[in-house]
């Protein structure tokens, strides 16, 4: 599959490349969605080009484990593409401070995105910006509707509702009430504390005031969170320290669970695997009424290779990537990566559609330690995932894992010591 | 009166294995000492001396994470010792018995899991201890022993022994065969002198066999030993380059891997991981050291 995507991508980029007419410029895009290869081809690249004649556009993947080291040879060896996808947060700003990526700050369509969408694309200061967002994944819980009707259960809103909904499947016995594992560690982090900690610590409110020093992570905002998670245990199936990322997915898609904890990028795939009906609902909230907080995690963006010899023609297609046609096509074809430009995009996948509703409910943040926080050792994300763990396990008390993530990061982050 | 002549097929001859073994061993392996005394500080390289085995000694975010490594390291080390090697004689002796039927059948099945792939062995012992659709707890529970079964893998206390014994699963094979070798080479003149003698059977075993395959044995110590702690892929390929749960089967092959090439959002510390591997390298140097001197010179040898 992957040889035939890159011959395709081979062959592609010799027709384009002889069928060019010389005065079009050709611009080719460097990328790690091969799985998107058709995509590009067949939707975004035909509407870009019938919209901007003179502009021909090439998109040449690589394998996604190899991009990061790819990208950079081709960078430094002066052969990369003239646009770049972005990996967000370090890794693209590593690029741009190496005067790889160009700063597209000034760029009039960077208008169309709100500042949490463009902050993993910022210089720490936020004065520069060099990736135009394309989509983001957003956290919740993805629910069978046949299991929720059979045993009678309302979908949760608070937080009370959600652990007698998950009592009431477990006095049921019938289905295990909540599919997720730790042996990966990263889904307790990820669809676990990331999920249903942005209600705890008011999402930007308390991921800036912690990037800033002003809260420490064994404030109640940062623990509360892992004393939920302590109580999610009972409620996971037999032997979940065992069970592992792709068990869950099929514990929840085969129909023995009812409730999946869950990225919105799980949906093309839980739509083909799944043959029973599916809802979505968000992280619950404390008490009725209260703001909501969403994890809305910018995961993808495109840049500028600041050595490209077309930069007219390449800042033509980042703004054509920043309008909402583009969204349409994206996020239609991509059900669960969510486009992030501040036009609202109609989607056709109701469980997507369910997905991205929240977006007018709730407020957006971004994975609590992504920003910043991650950059030094010990890593804060790698212990994040540990100490999620550790609180569903209940091998540590939600106090001591705040301490131990707090004295982590005071070791090297100034504004923590 | 002529001088002996330069004898040039001699160097032809080795040339091209000592060529490559230069590029592919030698010269990463001293790379790697150097590259452990420098680090990289605002984009440049700079020679750091030993600063950098000085923080994995004693700054506690990193020695905490080495001695643990080290310590399951050498309980990995010690698993095999005492379960993979006396198995392994075991089942040669057992082979080796003359009367035997099926023996080469037993002995290329025991053997075969030790030419597997790792990533299949690892994925297989996955499955099958699996709680949800593995065959373990149905068939603990068809013997009324359901109560024995624990998802093994996910707890902290048990799945480090866990995949030692999968390792040893898949490398028995190993010394069973060399030590079977060993058993042949044991004229059948001395076992019947020592049959008329009244030693026969399990004694016949322990007084004349066992002396007779010790320096084997030895061997076989010497090539665990530095196996295991050279070991990786199997870990890496059941749990991951995080070594869970809480780094409860992290050792030093996984622990420099994640910091030699990083891991999620940690980016890749090529010195410091470089550090590491060299602390690996001289522990596996001192304890073939300390067997090449301390145990090989003293084994008692007999000619057969």
């Amino acid at each position: 599959m992957k040889h035939k995507a890159l011959f395709l991508a081979l062959a592609s980029t010799a027709l384009t490349a002889t069928g060019a007419f010389a005065e079009d410029v050709t611009l080719n895009i460097e990328s790690w969605r091969n799985d998107d290869l058709t995509l590009w081809q067949d939707k975004i690249i035909p509407a870009f080009e019938a919209a901007n004649p003179g502009i021909k556009v090439n998109f040449t993947p690589s394998a996604p484990t190899e991009y990061n080291a790819v990208l950079n040879s081709k960078l430094d060896a002066g052969s990369a593409g003239d646009l770049i996808t972005c990996r967000p947060f370090d890794a693209s700003l590593a690029l741009y401070d190496a005067g790889h990526l160009a700063n597209l700050a000034d760029m009039e369509a960077m208008g169309n995105f709100s500042d949490v969408a463009k902050s993993a694309w910022q210089s720490d200061d936020g004065s520069a910006s060099f990736c135009v967002p394309m989509a983001s994944v957003i956290h919740g819980f993805i629910y069978n509707k046949e299991a929720f009707e059979e045993v009678g259960v309302a979908v949760p809103t608070t937080e009370g509702e959600f652990f007698a909904a998950l009592e009431a499947f477990k006095a049921d016995g019938n289905y295990i009430p909540m599919a997720m594992g730790t042996n990966d560690q990263w889904e307790a982090a990820t669809m676990g504390y990331n999920n249903i900690g942005p209600n705890y610590w008011k999402g930007e409110e308390g991921r800036q005031a912690l990037i800033a020093g002003e809260q420490k992570l064994t404030d109640d905002a940062w623990v509360k969170p892992y004393e939920t998670l302590a109580k999610w245990g009972p409620y996971l199936g037999d032997g979940f320290e065992a069970q592992t990322y792709p068990d869950s997915q099929n514990l929840f898609t085969l129909g023995r669970a009812a409730i999946y904890p869950a990225g919105s990028w799980e949906i093309t795939g839980f739509n083909a695997q799944a043959d029973f009906e599916m809802g979505a609902f968000k992280a619950p909230v404390m008490a009725a009424g209260d703001t909501c907080y969403i994890s809305d995690h910018t995961d993808i963006g495109i840049g500028m290779n600041a050595a490209t010899a077309h930069p007219e023609a390449a800042k033509a297609f980042l703004s054509w990537v920043a309008s909402p046609e583009f969204a349409g096509i994206f996020g239609n074809a991509l059900p669960g990566f969510f486009p992030l430009s501040n036009t609202p995009v109609e989607l056709e996948d109701p469980l997507a559609k369910e997905f991205v509703s929240w977006r007018g409910e709730c407020e957006s943040t971004i994975r609590s330690t992504y920003q910043i926080l991650s950059r030094g050792t010990p890593n804060l994300e790698n212990d994040t995932w540990g100490a999620s763990v550790a609180a569903i396990k209940g091998t540590s008390t939600p106090a001591e894992l705040g301490a131990k993530l707090q004295d982590g990061l005071a070791m090297w982050y100034e504004p923590q010591q | 009166m002529d001088r002996p002549r330069f004898r040039w097929h001699i160097v032809v001859f080795l040339a091209p294995a000592v060529l490559v073994y230069t590029a592919v061993m030698i010269f990463p392996l001293f790379n790697t000492l150097r590259l452990a005394l420098y680090s990289k500080i605002d984009q440049e390289r700079v020679f750091v001396g030993l600063e950098n085995f000085q923080r994995l000694f004693l700054d506690p975010i990193w020695s905490e994470q080495f001695w643990n490594a080290l310590g399951n390291n050498f309980w990995f080390f010690v698993v095999h010792m005492l379960v993979q090697n006396p198995i392994g004689v075991a089942l040669a002796a057992v082979l080796s018995h003359p009367r035997l039927r099926f023996a080469a059948l037993y002995r290329s099945a025991i053997f075969i899991p030790t030419i597997l792939s790792f990533v299949i062995v690892g994925f297989a012992w996955k499955l099958i201890l699996s709680p949800i659709w593995g065959i373990a707890p149905s068939m603990l529970d068809a013997v009324g022993l359901k109560a024995l079964f624990a998802p093994w893998l996910g707890k902290e206390e048990y799945a480090l022994t866990t995949l030692a014994l999968i390792s040893v699963w898949q490398y028995v094979g190993i010394p069973m065969m060399l030590i079977y070798a060993a058993l042949l080479t044991i004229p059948e003149e001395v076992l019947e002198a020592g049959e008329i003698d009244g030693v026969t059977g399990f004694s016949a075993f322990w007084k004349i066999k066992l002396p007779l395959i010790l320096p084997s044995i030895g061997i076989i110590s010497i090539l665990t030993f530095v196996g295991n702690f050279n070991a990786f892929d199997l870990i890496y390929s059941v749990q991951g380059a995080l070594a869970g749960p809480d780094f409860s089967t992290d050792i030093l092959g996984t622990f420099m891997y994640r910091t030699f090439f990083g891991f999620q959002l940690q980016l890749g510390d090529p010195h410091m991981g470089s550090a590491i591997a060299s602390a690996m390298f001289a522990i596996i140097l001192v304890g073939v050291c300390i067997y090449l001197f301390g145990i090989q010179t003293r084994m008692r040898r007999y000619q057969l």
